[in-house]
């Protein structure tokens, strides 16, 4: 029994749980994700960088940029809400998202480039 | 609770604490139940582009992503999942102002986009298998199919959910139970518009680019 008990301030569970949800943030949403999606539509179909990579690298930004404003605007993503379990769940799915995306192509890329020379070849460009 | 009298605050007024039980009122629970459902739904789609990761590049002789892909459908298919999430978002600002019949035409019209999503989607997979492009041909497509389907699937049973809860709606009205069935199909279905995010730019615009 301490001051910890005392949960007048953080008693959250079940309340304060239904995100207020307003048009303009809708809206806001709506508009950032539609210029977040016409641009990296627009570079690949005209090739206005010129190279592929800093094509790819700059699509791949803007594909980052997007998830977050969807986080923000449309899934309403809070670190307070449910006492930032939603939060936590999120961030322990992104390290195991992050460790499974670049350990596979990390051990598979090595695993290609120790194959008998003539069969990477032909796994990949043939 | 012997010590709970003697409990003051700096200023020595007794702090009163709440003794009673509170009841856990029916479904409290259920939305961070459902987000932790759509994290391992994650990792579902994260395995998935992780093997089309690997696999993109191993055509075996078949053809490839930019002579497959067309860029002006993928546009207008994402701007169907772009469309359909606002609208989803407008049906969610309607029942916060308890206006049933608002929220089900706007249930409605998400509903029809993501139907037009689907469609034009399974037409994009018709044309690729009469060129001869199946999963069968390359790694590269049997790693292109599953993922982008898995992806449609979950649209299309989100557009079979999306009707139960109109009919649920319809029937019972805005009731507490269907408040919050209605933020779990809103978390799902703008969570298939940021997976589809990842979809359109690292399978469809990089894959042209190749």
């Amino acid at each position: 029994m301490s001051a910890a008990h005392d949960h007048g301030a953080d008693h959250g569970h079940g309340h304060g749980d239904h995100p207020h949800v307003t048009r303009s943030g809708y809206l806001i949403g709506f508009g950032l994700s539609a210029i977040l999606t016409a641009i990296p539509f627009w570079l690949v179909m005209t090739g206005t960088l010129g190279s592929a990579a800093a094509t790819g690298y700059t699509i791949m930004a803007f594909a980052v940029v997007q998830v977050i404003v969807h986080a923000i605007f449309f899934l309403h993503l809070n670190p307070k809400a449910e006492n930032g379990w939603t939060f936590m769940a999120l961030i322990f799915t992104i390290v195991v998202v992050v460790i499974t995306l670049i350990g596979s192509l990390w051990v598979m890329y090595h695993m290609n480039i120790n194959m008998m020379p003539g069969t990477a070849d032909s796994a990949s460009g043939m | 609770m012997a010590n709970a009298p003697t409990m003051t605050d700096a200023q020595g007024n007794p702090i009163f604490l709440d003794m009673h039980e509170h009841d856990h009122e029916a479904g409290g629970s259920t939305m961070l139940g459902f987000w932790i459902y759509l994290m391992s739904d994650c990792l579902i789609f994260a395995m998935l582009f992780a093997a089309y990761a690997l696999f993109g590049t191993s055509y075996a002789g078949g053809p490839k992503p930019s002579e497959l892909f067309e860029l002006p459908l993928v546009a207008v298919n994402t701007s169907m999942l772009l469309l359909s999430s606002i609208t989803y978002g407008f049906a969610m600002i309607a029942m916060q102002e308890k206006k049933k019949s608002a929220v089900l035409i706007w249930l409605a019209i998400t509903g029809l986009f993501g139907a037009a999503f689907v469609g034009i989607e399974i037409s994009e997979f018709a044309n690729l298998i009469r060129e001869g492009a199946t999963p069968q041909r390359s790694a590269f497509l049997s790693s292109f199919f599953t993922l982008v389907s898995t992806h449609g699937l979950h649209v299309s049973f989100g557009i079979v959910w999306l009707i139960t809860l109109m009919v649920q709606v319809g029937r019972f009205g805005l009731t507490a139970a269907n408040q919050r069935r209605l933020m779990c199909l809103s978390l799902f279905w703008h969570f298939l518009d940021v997976i589809w995010i990842g979809v359109f730019t690292f399978v469809y615009l990089m894959g042209v680019l190749r």
